[in-house]
């Protein structure tokens, strides 16, 4: 058996330690995250439901947190995960259909949906204040 | 399961500094070291080289420190021509071949190491045998159960234009190495490059075994852990695009069930 063919401890060559981020990949892991955090926060949302089902100083103790800041960071980042989701959702959709893959267009809907998701975040959350 | 952190006998040491007395115009190169004769774990060593006296390309650094300072530095080289495949690495955080990426297209310390998520041989030349395994299952030749013709089997201009961005492929396997769904499943995901010679053969109008290809593709594993992160296409030396092609295949899979 030759040297190279021998069984040996081959160490694994580095990966994610050497490889720049970039944002193929970094949307890539936050359209997974965001997904992640869509299906934690309705958990959040069902037990908002319960709260508010069970007493209203239960209710009125689940809101109080809503509203610190903790609270708001969870809230945001959620209704951040939802746009960022959906409209990543989307760019994944025309790949489907096969567009969008030369590497310019991949960069620019991969800026359009975080700005669109960031604009969408922001306005909802001011709406919602507005209407409170 | 994917593994984020590297195991314990792969984790990175800290080796020996190459210091170049009397140049004056310097770049410094952080290389990946392993020997299997040593027994240690794996190193970056640190060389100083003289631009001075040293090529344009990354490779042309490599040939020098090893002709000049370090004749252990082990790599694959060959064509120095980007045609061969041969000396692809992971230079400055992506991969790419060294005899075609310019020192001067990277600011500060050029950091190199083998191909990300392989078994190392030795240095910078990675086991590629899964890779070559998974080329054979997609049985990349001309397959026709016809009568043979009796001179060549002709293409229109059309049909052979499909096969461009296929055929240039060289299987050098920076795309499949930059792919973080291969890095978690290559055992059993084709990966990029390999994905696009599957493609090359269901494009080409000569080949009669279509559907035959698509069957042994249509598998949660070998095709879709695909999930279009686009580092394949970002990273090809050739500035062809595996993403595209998984995607022609996926939609060919979908028409078919239509």
């Amino acid at each position: 058996m030759s040297v190279a063919n021998r069984p040996s401890n081959r160490p694994l060559s580095p990966h994610l330690q050497v490889y720049r981020l970039q944002l193929t990949s970094a949307l890539s892991i936050l359209h997974r995250a965001t997904g992640i955090a869509l299906s934690v926060g309705a958990l959040y949302l069902a037990t908002w439901v319960i709260y508010a089902a069970s007493t209203p100083k239960a209710y009125a103790m689940f809101q109080e947190f809503n509203g610190s800041i903790v609270g708001r960071i969870v809230l945001g980042g959620w209704l951040f995960s939802a746009f960022y989701h959906l409209c990543n959702g989307i760019r994944h959709l025309f790949w489907d259909a096969g567009y969008g893959f030369e590497l310019k267009d991949a960069y620019r809907s991969g800026w359009i949906v975080v700005g669109v998701s960031l604009v969408a975040t922001a306005l909802s959350w001011i709406v919602g204040l507005r209407l409170m | 399961m994917a593994e984020f952190a590297l195991p314990a006998n792969s984790k990175i040491g800290v080796g020996d500094t190459y210091k170049a007395t009397g140049a004056k115009n310097i770049k410094t190169f952080k290389v990946y070291r392993w020997s299997p004769d040593s027994g240690n774990k794996p190193t970056v060593d640190t060389y100083e080289v003289d631009m001075d006296t040293c090529g344009p390309m990354v490779l042309d650094a490599l040939i020098k420190i090893k002709n000049e300072i370090d004749s252990s530095l082990t790599f694959r080289r060959s064509c120095r021509e980007g045609v061969c495949g041969s000396c692809a690495m992971n230079i400055d955080g992506t991969n790419t071949l060294a005899c075609t990426k310019f020192i001067n297209d990277v600011k500060g310390d050029i950091k190199i190491y083998p191909l990300p998520h392989m078994p190392v041989v030795k240095d910078l030349v990675p086991d590629l045998t899964v890779p070559y395994a998974q080329l054979a299952t997609i049985e990349p030749w001309l397959k026709s159960t016809s009568q043979p013709p009796t001179r060549e089997r002709l293409q229109s201009p059309e049909e052979r234009a499909k096969l461009d961005g296929l055929w240039e492929c060289i299987l050098c396997f920076s795309c499949t190495t930059s792919c973080p769904s291969y890095w978690w499943s290559g055992d059993r995901y084709l990966g990029p490059a390999i994905l696009l010679q599957a493609y090359r053969w269901i494009a080409d109008s000569r080949d009669e075994a279509k559907g035959e290809r698509l069957d042994n593709l249509e598998d949660p594993f070998r095709l879709y852990r695909c999930h279009t992160i686009m580092n394949c296409t970002k990273t090809c030396p050739k500035s062809l695009n595996p993403a595209k092609a998984i995607a022609e295949i996926k939609k060919l899979l979908v028409e078919r069930t239509i």
